[in-house]
């Protein structure tokens, strides 16, 4: 970190971030007790079976609820358009480090725009569904088919944003210097340079 | 409770039970055209258990309660069928409560090792000190059986006394029956068993009179004689063709262990990523670039600068 660094994260949205971040890891290993029998004994870190069944939902619409204020926060960033289009399909260039054959990116590039995307609809169907399913306080009012329906789409969403949670952690480790944006806030400016252009140069004439 | 050697399917386990053991498969028989509704198997089911149900309201019908629930494991169901065929009115009556499928979609939901259990005997039983309250059970029901109690939140349903079973008695229900409506025995005898009063309902004009032991779910260790087999669901909605819900066969089938091995993959998948293509690094002469360029542009013109070895002017 040096002076020259730019801000990409404030303190207010490195905040929420690692709150939906750890929200996140707390649903996911709360979930995954329940999604498959090798994994019950994570069920163990929140006081057993019982206690898991009882906190997961809570854990999961805290996490949505943080989730939805990050959302509103950077979804003007996340507009896919014709350039995003092209980064995508050039995804092999992505993977092989060929940076410089790839459009100009912004802010965001296609990949983090799609996984927004992707994000918000797991949570969505996440908490439509979760709410179907909460039998203590809700499945009463569905019939057997919402409820089997909801199960289905339940696990099918949290295997979804698993997956793509995964690819966005891997993505920081990959990238260097991507992840003091969330941790300190800040970017040097070579790394803002050659990641995100447009967002550089955009910096750049605001100053 | 039932010896360990014979619990041969265990909820939430992928590891083979104890199946050395040979146990015969017992069955309850209930026979629909001999019952006369009096209840007497809902009291000495709640006896036995010691269940205690809140008194209800009544609904305008003979069920009562209305359903099933935490404490009622088993409810008189009363239809009143017009028959088409005879022109008669004729009141159905239907014994509800667990039907100890051969393939219990409760035990295939449920999520918490050994808290529902099969045993040799056919008898799928519910463990509440292993229920986490999840109702998964309820959504893997074919029958819609389990209930959640609202004291304790565990799930509760028929046991076909398992209890009483294990040391050689009959189902409660079965031993206050007045009309022989029900009877328990192997599967095999009440099959037998079955067959006989199947055949003397056909003599007497049920043409389809049947057993109700339904293959969907690889049979069951409740079984029915029927007036009207063809029909099960004038029964008071007993499901004409019972299987496990395909929605809940993708929920808890083979997508399980591929999401996991999806999930596995993605982690391996970035780990040989990143040893083969590697992390990506802003170089380093471009960083230096950025901090040599110059903070200040002007020197002031009182900086002079001086070298000590040249002699001073």
């Amino acid at each position: 970190m040096n002076n020259n660094d730019i801000e990409r994260y404030n303190p207010s949205q490195r905040t929420n971030h690692w709150a939906v971040a750890i929200l996140f890891v707390l649903a996911a290993l709360s979930g995954l007790a329940l999604f498959h029998p090798a994994l019950f004994g994570l069920s163990g870190l929140f006081g057993g079976g019982t206690w898991t069944r009882i906190l997961h939902p809570f854990i999961g619409v805290a996490m949505f609820v943080f989730f939805l204020v990050l959302a509103i926060r950077f979804a003007g960033h996340n507009r896919i358009g014709a350039s995003d289009r092209q980064w995508l399909r050039q995804i092999n260039d992505v993977v092989h480090n060929r940076e410089d054959k790839l459009p100009e990116v912004g802010r965001y590039n296609a990949g983090q725009k799609v996984l927004f995307w992707v994000l918000i609809l797991c949570m969505l169907v996440l908490l439509f569904s979760g709410i179907v399913i909460w039998r203590e306080y809700f499945s009463g009012y569905f019939g057997i088919v919402s409820l089997r329906w909801a199960s289905l789409l339940h696990a099918a969403a949290a295997f979804v944003l698993i997956l793509s949670i995964i690819v966005h952690i891997y993505a920081a480790i990959w990238l260097k210097g991507s992840m003091g944006s969330m941790l300190y806030g800040t970017v040097s400016r070579a790394w803002a340079r050659k990641h995100h252009p447009a967002w550089y140069r955009e910096i750049n004439e605001r100053k | 409770m039932m010896a360990t050697q014979d619990v041969i399917a265990r909820s939430a386990t992928t590891t083979e039970r104890p199946s050395i053991r040979e146990i015969g498969e017992v069955a309850k028989l209930i026979d629909t055209s001999k019952c006369i509704g009096c209840k007497a198997c809902q009291v000495a089911c709640s006896e036995w258990n010691d269940l205690r149900d809140e008194v209800g309201t009544s609904a305008g019908t003979y069920d009562n309660p209305i359903d099933l629930t935490a404490q009622s494991w088993t409810v008189m169901k009363f239809a009143e069928y017009e028959n088409p065929g005879s022109g008669n009115l004729e009141w159905l009556i239907r014994k509800d409560g667990c039907m100890h499928c051969a393939d219990p979609g409760c035990l295939k939901a449920c999520p918490s090792p050994g808290a529902i259990v099969k045993y040799a005997n056919g008898i799928v039983d519910f463990n509440q000190d292993h229920c986490i309250g999840c109702g998964y059970c309820i959504t893997g029901c074919p029958f819609d059986i389990p209930r959640i109690s609202e004291k304790d939140k565990k799930a509760y349903k028929c046991t076909l006394c398992s209890d009483r079973v294990s040391v050689g008695l009959e189902p409660a229900c079965v031993k206050t029956c007045p009309t022989g409506a029900i009877v328990f025995g192997s599967k095999a005898d009440m099959k037998e068993h079955a067959a006989g009063r199947i055949a003397d309902l056909k003599e007497r004009g049920f043409d389809q009179a049947g057993l109700y032991d339904p293959d969907g779910v690889g049979g069951t260790h409740v079984m029915y004689v029927l007036h009207h087999a063809d029909q099960p669901s004038l029964y008071s909605a007993l499901p004409d063709e019972p299987t496990i819900s395909p929605l809940v066969s993708l929920w808890k089938g083979v997508t399980k262990p591929l999401a996991l091995l999806g999930m596995g993959a993605a982690v391996l998948a970035g780990f040989f990523h990143y040893t083969r293509v590697g992390p990506v690094r802003v170089e380093e002469e471009q960083e230096n670039a950025e901090l040599s360029e110059p903070v200040v542009h002007q020197v002031d013109p009182s900086v002079h600068v001086v070298d000590p070895k040249e002699p001073r002017p």
